[in-house]
């Protein structure tokens, strides 16, 4: 086990430094000259070369990079537009979104595996049939959009929920439902083929040979393996939504980090630009392979690939 | 033929087939169709609800939103066709030549489309037009960029199979080139699953293009664009959710068809899976 956790840790090391790089290089990119840009209209030639020198953007690209990362680190690298440290500035956003995040994959992992459990061990009724529209209905499903129905819904229509801010629990309700219902299908879906899968084996027919009740079977026999295949999916998802929440966040005013990206985007704070997609990528790599770790854990077999 | 005949026999896909014809049909003769001049504005009409005159309403501008619709199936179609095209054909090079040559090439290759691929949903969109600006042409460039590396993989794998077999080894033994090998086996071969892809990559292509328009960072107004129309939606629900309807389904729709003609395209071609 250990040298599968340390094997995966070296592989790790070139893809977030190359996550790094493809985020450092965002400002260099830019078409035309970046200082000239983060100067704004109207800006003098002394602005420019002032925040040209500021940024260091006189200097190599290689000792840009650096600077870039070592700025990070010693949270010396400031925000372009509120001057305030830049991990000062992210934190707690990225908490916010996280928080929606988890939020999102509970509701999801809930509705997910509870509808594909049931349409795998009722096959062909009407709640597989149903839930197979729902996994169709939630891959093709524009995020947003969704958002908006919620918000007609529940906010405009019925006046239940407020349909945008921060605030107490009932302003988390619509955005999370939002995020967890396209993953709940995805899911859902991979819930039924594994629980089906299972239900084929000959050891689980040999049980019902053998006249254990049918819901025993499920409980004992059926789900425990089942369930591991499903755990996977829920952790990648669970990456997803910290991506997926980028546009959630805008529909719902949610502060988190991808509303933040955008909006610094339209301010030309590239320097949280830049950070702000560096911290999201790294997260959804650094979930992935805890998602990797942990499946290894349950499922002995996969420690040696 | 086999093919056909097995997506026939899959009401799904015969469903997501009709349904992206339809949508092509309404993208090219948007002009023939479309009952309104799309950009017309008349603010003595402005945010009706739907009727007569105009069954999905009209938009803060007095826009007739039905001819926006059509003309938005417009936009959506050529900038996804488009970044699709450019994403094929520079996937399918980069997993030939990967696969292909193997080694160290292939190494480098791959260590790149993990980092491209680290980047969850459409952040990797996000971050080249933050860099490039909005606008159409950099939409495809974004887009282009973000989905090459799912044709690049399937390729790859497909050419991993392939150089190793008898034909392509009688091949080499009478002199073809390498690079003729490639294009007269190599990528034949792996032409079913690319099409599979690309089919899906334009149910992904046109969710981003409306997500980023939805931001502000895609299409920019006054153009039709249903992502666009959504985010000016977004500003008046409260007085005016019908806005909020149309463009969305008509997205729903082109992304629910593009997947189900390519699930049903992939079934058809792996019937083994099908079962599963």
């Amino acid at each position: 086990m250990l040298k599968f956790v340390v094997r995966r840790l070296l592989l790790l090391i070139p893809v977030v430094i190359g996550v790094s790089i493809v985020s450092f290089s965002i400002m260099h990119m830019i078409p035309g000259d970046p200082a000239r840009i983060i100067a704004g209209e109207g800006a003098t030639v002394e602005d420019i070369m002032s925040i040209r020198i500021k940024y260091g953007l006189d200097r190599p690209l290689i000792e840009q990079y650096l600077r870039f990362m070592k700025g990070i680190i010693t949270n010396d690298l400031r925000s372009i537009r509120t001057e305030r440290p830049i991990l000062t500035e992210l934190l707690p956003r990225f908490a916010n979104t996280a928080q929606l995040a988890l939020v999102s994959i509970i509701i999801s992992s809930v509705i997910g595996v509870t509808l594909g459990i049931v349409s795998a061990v009722k096959r062909n009724s009407w709640i597989d049939t149903f839930s197979m529209v729902f996994s169709l209905v939630g891959v093709s499903m524009p995020i947003f959009w969704l958002g908006i129905l919620l918000i007609i819904l529940f906010a405009v229509t019925l006046r239940w929920l407020p349909s945008g801010g921060k605030g107490g629990i009932e302003h988390l309700i619509l955005p999370a439902l939002t995020l967890g219902l396209a993953t709940s299908a995805i899911i859902a879906r991979m819930t039924r083929a594994s629980v089906l899968e299972v239900l084929n084996q000959d050891y689980v027919r040999t049980v019902v040979a053998f006249g254990l009740p049918k819901r025993k079977v499920i409980y004992k026999y059926v789900l425990r393996n089942a369930l591991i295949p499903v755990v996977t999916v829920i952790g990648l998802q669970f990456g997803y939504l910290l991506g997926g929440a980028v546009l959630t966040e805008s529909v719902f005013g949610w502060p988190g980090l991808g509303r933040f990206v955008v909006d610094s985007i339209f301010s030309r704070d590239y320097i949280a630009v830049q950070v702000g997609i560096m911290m999201i990528a790294t997260t959804f790599v650094l979930v992935n392979l805890l998602v990797d770790l942990v499946y290894a854990l349950i499922d002995p077999r996969l420690r040696r690939g | 033929m086999i093919i056909l005949k097995r997506m026939a026999r899959n009401k799904g896909a015969i469903f997501g087939l009709i349904v992206v014809l339809l949508i092509v049909f309404v993208a090219i003769f948007a002009p023939v169709i479309a009952p309104k001049d799309p950009y017309k504005q008349d603010l003595l009409a402005s945010l009706e609800p739907p009727s007569w005159k105009h069954p999905f309403g009209t938009d803060v501008f007095g826009r007739d939103v039905l001819s926006r619709v059509i003309y938005g199936a417009r936009t959506s179609l050529s900038i996804s066709s488009l970044a699709v095209l450019i994403a094929f054909i520079l996937g399918a090079t980069v997993g030939t030549i990967a696969g292909y040559f193997g080694g160290v090439l292939d190494e480098v290759l791959m260590r790149i489309l993990d980092v491209l691929m680290a980047f969850p949903d459409i952040l990797l969109a996000i971050a080249i037009v933050a860099a490039l600006g909005p606008g159409k042409i950099n939409l495809v460039v974004a887009i282009a960029i973000y989905s090459f590396p799912q044709f690049a993989r399937v390729m790859r794998a497909s050419a991993l199979t392939i150089k190793s077999s008898e034909y392509v080894e009688a091949a080499k033994a009478i002199g073809e080139s390498n690079l003729s090998i490639m294009v007269r086996y190599v990528l034949p071969n792996a032409l079913a699953p690319l099409l599979v892809q690309a089919t899906l990559r334009m149910a992904t292509a046109v969710l981003t293009i409306s997500g980023l328009s939805f931001l502000g960072l895609g299409v920019k107004p006054p153009e039709a664009e249903w992502g666009t129309d959504l985010a000016m939606a977004r500003v008046y629900l409260e007085i005016a959710p019908h806005l909020g309807i149309f463009p969305g389904l008509a997205l729903f729709i082109t992304v629910l068809g593009f997947n189900l003609f390519g699930d049903g395209l992939n079934d058809a071609l792996n019937p083994r899976l099908k079962d599963r």
